[in-house]
C-alpha cells in the first residue's frame, strides 16, 4: 500500500495545504491583474506568490539548516514546501530508502535573463542536484518535465517506485513559476483569459496562470491517525492527434482514466468526486467532459480549482491533488470558482458552491500540450 | 498468469551524422552540417511523406528521424495503440528552443513570440510527435538527467510492463544541444533476444557511443 503521509502547497492563497485550502473554502481568488514590465508589457491576471514573504520565511529555513549560498525564487519555493511536508511526516529525507522526484515544466527558466548564478543553474537536472544537496538526500533527485500532466505523472511514478519496493518514501515536489517565458509564450498562443479562469463556464474564454510549489509525501507506512488515504491506481496515455490540441473525442485521457481505475480495483460507481483538470480553454474542458460522459460517471461532482490559483503548470497535479486529499479529510467538495452558467456539451456534475459530501474514492485528471493525459485514483484506506 | 519477461526487440543509435540499427550502420551524410541537415537528409532516405515533420524544431525531428529507423520494419499494428508507451529522457530538456523563444522576447521592440516555436518549449512533445506519427496511445513520461540512467527508464517500462500498463515500449534518450546531438532508442516487447534490463541497456548504448 501506497499512503499519503503529508503535504503541502505554497501558492498565493497561503504557504501549507491548511492555509491555501481555507482560502479557497472562503471564496478566495488568488488571480489578479499583475503589472511588472519585466515579465509582460501589459497587466495580465495571474496568480503569484508573496515574494516578500517567500524571502522572510526561506531566511528561517536556511538559517536552520545553517545555510548561506544563494537560491532562486523556484528553489526557495520548492525548498520551504518541501520542509513543511517534511516536518509533519515523520520521514527521514536523509534516508537512502527515501527518494524525491521533481515535476516543472520550466524549473528556473528565468535564469536565461540573468547572469547571476552560474551558468548550468538553469538545467533541470541541476535542480535536482540542488534540492538532494540541501537535505542531504544521499539519491539523485529524479525530474519529471511532461508539460501539465508532470505532476500526476509524478505522484504515480512515486507510487511505483515504493509498489516496486525500490523506495520506502517518496518525496514528490512540483514548482513552477509565472516568468516573462511563460507568459509571452502562452500570450503567443492567445489562450490567457483576460480575467480570471472560469473552467466548464459558458462563457470561458482562455486559462489564467499561477505559480506555485506543492509537495506530497509517500510512504509504504500508514500515519497515525483517522485520516489514511492510499494511492489506488494509475496511468498516462497519449492522444496521438495533435501536439498543441485536445482530442475531439476525448481519446487519451479516457485511456489513462481506464487504466487508472482497472489497476484501483474499484468499480466507477465507487468514485464520489473527480478533481478535473479543468483549464478553462475552450477545447480542455469540453474535452475533458466528453471523457468524463464517455466513462458515465456524468453524475459524479466534479470542480476545477484552476479558478482559485490559477494554472501552476508542473506544480499542478501536485497542488491540485493536495487539495484533493483535503477535500477528503474534511469530507468537503470545494465549488468551481468561476463556473456560472454550464459551458460545456456534455451534461457533467460541475460543482457551483462547496458542498459536503463523504469522500472515499476519487479521480485525479491532468491533460497537456503533447496529446498528454493522466489519471489517478485515491481512497480512503479500510483501516 | 505469469508473463514473459520484457526484451529489447531492435535499437538505433544516431550521432556524428551516422544512423546504426541494432549495431548497423543504415545510413551515413558526412556532408550535412548540423542536425537541422543532418535530419533532412535522414527523412529524405526514408522518403515517408510526413509534411508535418517540416514544422518540427530540430530535436523534434531527431527523435521522430530515430523512431523512424528504429520502427522501419517492425509491424506495430499487432498491438493495440493504448498498449504502446514511450518514455524518454535527455540531459537538455529543449534548451536549444528555449533559447529561440527566449531571443524572441528578451528585446521589448523587437518582440515576436511565435506559438509554433513555444509549443516545442516542452520535452514531451517529441513523444507526442512519435506518439502521433505511430498511432502509440499507451503511457508517456519524459525524465531530465545529467547524463544517460539506463536504470532510470529501464526501471520505469519494467514497471509499467509489470502493472499491465502496455505491451510495447520505446525508451531511450534524445539530446541536443548548441554543438551536439544524440539520440538513442530502443524498442522492448516480448519479442527479441536480449533481456531488457539498465546493464544490457548500458552495454548497448556504451558499443554504440
Amino acid at each position: 500500500m501506497v499512503y499519503f503521509r503529508s503535504d503541502n502547497i505554497i501558492s498565493s492563497l497561503g504557504f501549507s495545504t491548511k492555509e491555501t485550502f481555507s482560502s479557497i473554502f472562503n471564496g478566495d481568488i488568488g488571480i489578479r491583474q499583475v503589472e511588472d514590465s519585466s515579465i509582460y508589457h501589459e497587466p495580465f491576471p495571474a496568480s503569484m506568490i508573496d515574494l516578500n514573504r517567500l524571502n522572510s520565511e526561506f531566511e528561517i529555513l536556511a538559517n536552520k539548516y545553517s545555510n548561506t549560498k544563494e537560491y532562486t525564487k523556484l528553489e526557495k519555493m520548492l525548498l520551504l514546501s518541501i520542509e513543511e511536508a517534511l516536518r509533519k511526516s515523520g520521514v527521514n529525507i536523509k534516508s537512502k530508502r527515501t527518494g524525491i522526484i521533481i515535476s516543472t515544466t520550466k524549473g528556473n527558466i528565468d535564469l536565461l535573463e540573468t547572469n547571476n548564478f552560474p551558468k548550468d543553474r538553469v538545467m533541470l537536472w541541476k535542480l535536482g542536484d540542488v534540492i538532494s544537496d540541501f537535505f542531504d538526500n544521499p539519491n539523485k533527485a529524479i525530474i519529471i518535465s511532461n508539460a501539465c500532466i508532470s505532476g500526476v505523472l509524478a505522484i504515480n511514478t512515486a507510487a511505483m517506485y515504493i509498489n516496486s519496493g525500490r523506495f520506502d518514501n517518496m518525496i514528490v515536489t512540483g514548482a513552477d513559476i509565472v516568468s516573462r517565458f511563460v507568459v509571452s509564450g502562452f500570450m503567443s498562443f492567445l489562450s490567457l483569459s483576460p480575467t480570471a479562469c472560469k473552467p466548464f463556464d459558458k462563457t470561458r474564454d482562455g486559462l489564467s496562470l499561477g505559480e506555485a510549489a506543492a509537495t506530497l509525501i509517500l510512504s509504504n507506512k500508514r500515519e497515525n491517525n483517522e485520516h489514511n488515504i492510499v494511492h489506488r491506481g494509475g496511468a498516462s496515455a497519449n492522444d496521438a492527434n495533435h501536439i498543441s490540441g485536445p482530442s475531439r473525442t476525448g481519446e487519451g485521457s479516457f485511456i489513462a482514466i481506464d487504466k487508472a481505475i482497472k489497476e484501483s480495483g474499484l468499480n466507477y460507481n465507487e468514485i464520489d468526486h473527480i478533481s478535473a483538470h479543468g483549464t478553462a480553454t475552450p477545447f480542455n474542458d469540453e474535452m475533458e467532459s466528453i471523457a468524463i460522459h464517455r466513462h458515465g460517471m456524468d453524475k459524479v461532482p466534479v470542480n476545477s480549482i484552476k479558478g482559485y490559483l490559477g494554472h501552476t503548470l508542473g506544480a499542478a497535479g501536485v497542488v491540485e491533488t493536495a487539495i484533493l486529499l483535503e477535500e477528503m479529510r474534511r469530507n468537503t467538495m470545494i465549488a468551481t470558482a468561476g463556473y456560472n452558467e454550464h459551458g460545456v456539451t456534455n451534461y457533467i456534475n460541475v460543482l457551483s458552491k462547496n458542498t459536503p459530501q463523504n469522500l472515499n474514492a476519487c479521480l485525479k485528471m491532468a491533460s497537456g500540450f503533447g496529446g498528454s493525459n493522466a489519471a489517478m485514483i485515491v481512497s480512503k484506506s479500510s483501516k | 498468469m505469469k508473463k514473459e519477461a520484457l526484451k529489447i526487440e531492435t535499437y538505433c543509435m544516431v550521432k556524428n551524422n551516422r544512423i546504426v540499427v541494432d549495431g548497423h550502420l543504415v545510413f551515413e551524410d558526412q556532408d550535412a552540417v548540423g542536425l537541422k541537415a543532418f535530419a533532412k537528409t535522414a527523412y529524405r532516405h526514408l522518403k515517408p511523406s510526413y509534411n508535418k515533420f517540416f514544422k518540427m524544431d530540430e530535436i523534434s525531428k531527431l527523435a521522430f528521424v530515430a523512431a523512424e529507423f528504429l520502427l522501419k520494419d517492425v509491424n506495430l499494428e499487432k498491438y493495440k495503440s493504448e498498449e504502446l508507451s514511450v518514455v524518454l529522457s535527455n540531459s537538455e530538456s529543449t534548451m536549444v528552443t528555449d533559447k529561440n523563444h527566449q531571443q524572441s522576447i528578451s528585446d521589448k521592440d523587437n518582440f515576436f513570440p511565435s506559438p509554433s516555436v513555444f509549443v516545442y518549449t516542452l520535452p514531451n512533445i517529441m513523444i507526442g510527435e512519435i506518439s502521433i506519427r505511430h498511432n502509440m496511445k499507451g503511457d508517456n513520461a519524459f525524465f531530465i538527467v545529467e547524463n544517460f540512467n539506463a536504470d532510470l527508464i529501464a526501471n520505469h517500462i519494467n514497471n509499467l510492463f509489470l502493472t499491465n500498463k502496455s505491451s510495447a515500449f520505446i525508451g531511450g534518450w534524445v539530446n541536443y544541444s548548441d554543438d551536439k546531438y544524440e539520440a538513442f532508442l530502443y524498442l522492448a516487447s516480448e519479442s527479441g533476444s536480449i533481456l531488457h534490463n539498465a546493464s544490457e541497456i548500458e552495454k548497448i548504448f556504451k558499443i554504440n557511443h
